[in-house]
């Protein structure tokens, strides 16, 4: 490989570590300044996914250089994290909203009106013997 | 190791740091127990990236087999915390 290629490929690499660096921070700030859960989760789901892509990337690049054949193993990590992380945000906010039932929006007007409530009130009949049971006990 | 990379792979690190300090930040601070989790999620993605321009600056390949650990676990560790604070049960 010329002098030449050999110092544009190291361009790539770094601008990649920077540019990926920079997005894990720009995440990691916005995870710790945000006041709010709901805005927080934002950050880092996001911008941390796309820092370490860029991280990936320029690993991938200097070990083909390096190695002189195809460098698939950084791919594996990246397809993982892309398929994981929506996942762990998805339960994390669902973690949020058991904790604070008050955060969550409110329900549907055509739910409060659910003629299946009226009727429903008189099957746990049956069910109000074995509920007093303990208490004799 | 040439100027460019060493420099690049330098000013990468010192982000990285300051990142995974932020949320080291919030973990201790965050009010509740969901915001722990996101700041331990946050911080095991940084540490993969911080990993990945470790190998490069040493021009070692074996970081990998560690970040993709960390990658497997952390997630394991993100969702068993966040299904223990939803179920109070982790396999059910």
């Amino acid at each position: 490989m010329t002098e030449f290629a050999t110092t544009a490929t190291d361009l790539v690499i770094a601008a990649l570590l920077v540019g990926g660096s920079s997005f894990a921070l720009i995440g990691s700030i916005g995870l710790a300044r945000f006041r709010d859960f709901y805005k927080r989760i934002h950050g880092p789901t996001k911008a941390t996914t796309l820092g370490v892509g860029c991280a990936l990337l320029a690993s991938s690049i200097f070990f083909t250089r390096l190695q002189g054949s195809f460098s698939s193993r950084e791919l594996l990590i990246a397809i993982f994290l892309f398929i994981t992380a929506p996942i762990s945000a998805h339960l994390m906010v669902k973690t949020a909203l058991a904790e604070d039932p008050a955060s969550s929006p409110p329900p549907q007007p055509a739910a409060a009106q659910d003629p299946s409530s009226t009727t429903a009130s008189a099957v746990p009949s049956t069910g109000t013997s074995t509920v007093k049971a303990p208490t004799a006990g | 190791m040439s100027v460019i990379l060493s420099t690049g792979t330098g000013i990468a690190i010192g982000l990285l740091g300051l990142a995974m300090l932020l949320c080291a930040i919030r973990l201790v601070r965050g009010p509740s127990v969901a915001d722990r989790v996101l700041a331990l999620d946050t911080l095991y993605v940084n540490s993969l990236a911080l990993l990945m321009t470790l190998g490069i600056r040493l021009a070692e390949p074996a970081f990998f087999d560690a970040a993709l650990l960390i990658a497997l676990l952390g997630f394991l560790a993100t969702v068993a915390l966040a299904k223990y604070r939803l179920q109070g049960d982790i396999i059910d």
